[in-house]
């Protein structure tokens, strides 16, 4: 039955694909490519891979593709039409494609257990774990204690990203004299909605945050879920009043303060005498130092996260509606 | 035990149903308002079917309480996705068949 499912899936996601590169209408195009996440995390779900569903179905389908509609709003709607022809890159696109598919033929059977990717360090974190992290959620004590160090680098990925937007786009408070009036002024209903939802959907995402030790869920997905929350606020009632919430420079410094924050931990534990991000010597019994650290680097994840994707919406979305007013 | 199983099949099977009414009522009706028409209340009643017959699936525990707060959410947010687009529709100047014919008829008429 799971593999019927597959089976499914990954022909509804390669029809999605195909229809992507044949649309000329990139609205269209945007809203492909949430089905297409929506899909990569249905797929997810049937391998077992909630954390990873998890963070696609929130970060691939909900705020790239709001960031994807204010860079459209930017653009325009249509995509150019292309005067090149397209026979060489068929040829070369052919040629890799088949070598990668040769490629796969010494791969191992798929889902084999006997697999390297099984047998490598997979065990390990299996069976040690619970005694060394002692976190029902294997998936966080991976990423955050075993990986620490690669999630730092996540994060200041991240960090670098709202610095290269930031550098591109700035974000302006000039919209006083607001022109243009959004179409949502007028909406009564969606007012109503959205302030009886946005608490839920912030409540949703402390959840998330702090229940990321025992379930699906961590900073990531977090901080993704807050930014969708001030981001629908900004929708309906306005950028202005957004503004007025959260301001750009408070933004900035939450943004430097998760990095920061994450990094502080890493540096604490080498001023109690461990390797940097080594929580054991955080407090004085190993697991609850690496508690500890968990719970404060997820927290430097999630306000990262957060200030970025706010931020980069508000680049967006001040630009656009600068060039409205003109 | 089983007469759940049976009432829960029945909601379920009726939820799909309605889904894949409402799937084709997007391709096969003529113009937007109508396809809303179709998409939304068809969408309302799935979800009802669907998390219900879910729910009954459930041994009644946190799974249910979940499941019971997806439903709510589901209830306020799609009717009023629905609604915003409905409306914004509206507010872009798009007239409904009716609407249309009748600009047709003064102009030729």
């Amino acid at each position: 039955m799971a593999e019927l499912i597959n089976l499914v899936l990954l022909a509804m996601l390669a029809l999605t694909a195909l229809r992507i590169i044949f649309l000329k209408d990139l609205f269209a195009v945007i809203m492909l490519f949430g089905i297409f996440s929506f899909l990569s995390a249905l797929i997810f779900i049937n391998l077992d891979a909630v954390d990873v569903a998890f963070t696609e179905a929130s970060v691939g389908a909900g705020i790239s593709t709001v960031l994807m509609l204010g860079t459209l709003a930017l653009t325009g709607r249509k995509e150019k039409a292309n005067s090149h022809s397209s026979f060489l890159p068929l040829v070369v696109v052919c040629i890799t494609g088949a070598a990668l598919i040769y490629g796969t033929l010494d791969m191992p059977d798929f889902g084999d257990p006997d697999n390297p990717v099984h047998q490598h360090v997979a065990p390990r974190y299996i069976e040690e774990s619970p005694k060394e992290v002692g976190l029902p959620n294997m998936v966080t004590s991976v990423l955050a204690s075993y990986r620490g160090f690669d999630t730092l680098g996540e994060v200041v990925v991240v960090f670098a990203a709202l610095i290269a937007v930031l550098s591109l786009l700035s974000i302006r408070k000039e919209t006083e004299q607001d022109a243009s009036e959004s179409g949502l002024k007028s909406h009564h209903v969606l007012h109503v909605v959205a302030k009886l939802v946005i608490p839920l959907i912030i409540l949703f995402a402390l959840y998330v945050q702090f229940h990321g030790d025992f379930g699906p869920g961590g900073g990531f997905q977090a901080g993704v879920i807050a930014a969708a929350a001030l981001i629908l606020y900004a929708l309906v009632f306005g950028l202005p009043n957004a503004f007025a919430v959260i301001g750009a420079k408070f933004l900035y410094c939450m943004a430097s303060a998760g990095v920061l924050l994450y990094a502080s931990v890493g540096l604490f534990s080498m001023y109690k005498g461990g390797n940097f991000l080594d929580y054991n010597k955080i407090a004085a019994e190993p697991l609850a130092g690496q508690h500890y650290g968990i719970i404060i680097i997820e927290l430097g994840v999630g306000i990262t996260v957060f200030a970025v994707m706010l931020s980069i919406f508000y680049a967006f979305s001040s630009q656009t509606a600068r060039s409205n007013i003109k | 035990m089983l007469f759940l199983d049976v009432i829960s099949s029945i909601l379920l099977i009726s939820g799909v149903f309605f889904g894949l009414s409402g799937a084709i009522g997007i391709f096969k009706f003529p113009d937007f308002f109508t396809r809303i028409h179709a998409a939304s209340i068809t969408d309302s009643i799935a979800t009802i079917l669907i998390v219900g017959g879910l729910l009954l699936q459930t041994s009644f525990d946190l799974n249910t309480v979940k499941l019971i707060f997806i439903l709510v959410f589901l209830m306020i947010t799609s009717p009023t996705a629905s609604h915003a687009l409905a409306k914004s529709a509206r507010h872009g100047g798009l007239l409904t068949m009716a609407e249309a014919k009748e600009k047709k008829q003064e102009k030729t008429g």
